[in-house]
């Protein structure tokens, strides 16, 4: 594999996937806080 | 008689006539370095190791990096097993508080824009003809994460290791510096004074208990090759938010991190060997990793500016800069910066979420690099 094609793809694939591995968990731990509020009680 | 006495001195000077050109130069970077902890109070914990090793490494004859030198035997036992950055990961999962990112879950994704500098320099270091896993280990040094480069240029390109870590952990102290003309140059006066108001606290113990486990499952399934990285990392902070084994959870921030960080900087600096570091690689490594965490700032803030766009103005750009791992200067940064133009706007927390987003982004785009070449088949 040549350098070009090498370092385009590590572009488009290293960071879209990490990019959307980040929204995912983002997308995760929104809904984790929705279902497990947090209550005046943790104080 | 007269010979014997010859020899003995012969053997006292052999080390002034061994000495390579190259030899009394690193003493002198080793010297600077120690400067830099001591003087500056640069990352000294690093910096001070790091310099100590580096002279001692560039005394001829001493072998200490020869097969049964005490250096070697340091960094075989954790440089080459890959050990001391990743109990450097627990430590640090241990220290940190990923409570303001999940305040706001959404600044995730500025800590994934703070990775492009990672895989632009990629490419620049591809086309400056360094190998493909060169190119991805001076890459690395634009997460800003000292263990993740180590860990990555250690496995890859063990050659660059000295001038990689050194340029990670120096352009990482000088965070304060590198970022805030670029934050000024890329944003608006009105864009600088945005408001975010105060961060409520609102996640539950429960939710931050179920982060770690959340990264490590996910993070692992995505990116399998990364998962030492993302495991120590999320087992420190899975032990400090369980509440329960504090004395581990106070052993990996405090003395399992000290004697690794100490044991991490001597052998980095074993590898400052004159005849290998002194090359024009090396100072184009330098200038490589400069130019990752200049391209760093400059996505994220641009991400931050893209943000401000989609919820309506309530982000500001500023926060982006902070997309990257060097926690908490980073923040500490953009903090600092917004109050010059609006001295009531108190954008630590929010910056603070995008620190620790970029300290997740930074372990995860190494993770999602690693398995990418595991995939193309070229690890």
């Amino acid at each position: 594999m040549d350098n070009w094609t090498f370092g385009i793809t590590m572009i488009v694939i290293g960071m879209g996937g990490t990019i959307l591995t980040l929204w995912i968990l983002s997308l995760l731990m929104s809904f984790l806080k929705k279902i497990f509020p947090y209550t005046k009680e943790e104080n | 008689m007269s010979e014997a006495i010859l020899s003995g001195l012969q053997g006292l000077v052999d080390g002034f006539l061994s000495m390579h050109w190259s030899n009394p130069i690193m003493i002198l970077v080793g010297l600077i370095l120690l400067y830099l902890g001591i003087k500056k109070n640069i990352e000294p914990v690093l910096l001070v190791p790091i310099g100590f090793g580096c002279i001692l490494v560039n005394i001829p004859l001493a072998g200490l990096m020869d097969k049964d030198g005490f250096l070697r035997i340091i960094y075989e036992a954790g440089i080459t097993t890959e050990l001391f950055p990743l109990l450097i990961f627990v430590g640090i999962g241990a220290m940190t508080d990923f409570g303001p990112l999940l305040e706001n879950p959404k600044i995730f994704l500025l800590g994934a824009a703070g990775q492009f500098g990672i895989f632009l320099t990629l490419i620049l270091a591809l086309a400056l003809d360094f190998t493909k896993l060169q190119a991805v280990s001076i890459g690395i040094i634009g997460a800003c994460d000292g263990p993740t480069a180590i860990y990555v240029t250690s496995k890859f390109a063990p050659e660059l290791l000295g001038a990689v870590s050194v340029a990670a952990y120096c352009y990482m102290s000088l965070v304060p510096i590198i970022q805030p003309p670029i934050m000024r140059l890329l944003t608006t006066k009105e864009e600088k004074v945005i408001n975010m108001g105060t961060v409520k606290k609102s996640v539950s113990k429960t939710t931050k208990l179920l982060f770690p486990l959340v990264v490590t499952i996910l993070g692992g399934l995505i990116a399998p090759k990364g998962l030492p990285l993302l495991g120590t990392i999320m087992l420190g902070n899975f032990m400090k938010e369980s509440g329960v084994v504090s004395r581990l959870t106070r052993a990996s921030e405090n003395e399992i991190a000290n004697i690794v960080t100490l044991l991490l900087g001597i052998s980095i600096g074993a590898t400052m060997d004159g005849k290998v570091f002194l090359t024009s690689q090396t100072i184009i490594i330098l200038a490589l990793g400069f130019v990752a965490i200049c391209l760093d700032t400059a996505c994220g803030v641009l991400f931050g500016k893209v943000m401000k766009v989609v919820t309506g103005g309530k982000v500001n750009p500023l926060i982006g800069a902070a997309g990257i791992s060097a926690y908490p200067m980073s923040a500490r940064v953009v903090q600092k910066e917004g109050q010059k133009y609006n001295p009531r706007n108190y954008l630590l927390m929010h910056a603070m979420g995008a620190n620790t987003g970029g300290q997740v982004g930074s372990v995860m785009a190494a993770a999602v690099m690693l398995s990418v070449l595991k995939g193309m088949g070229i690890i």
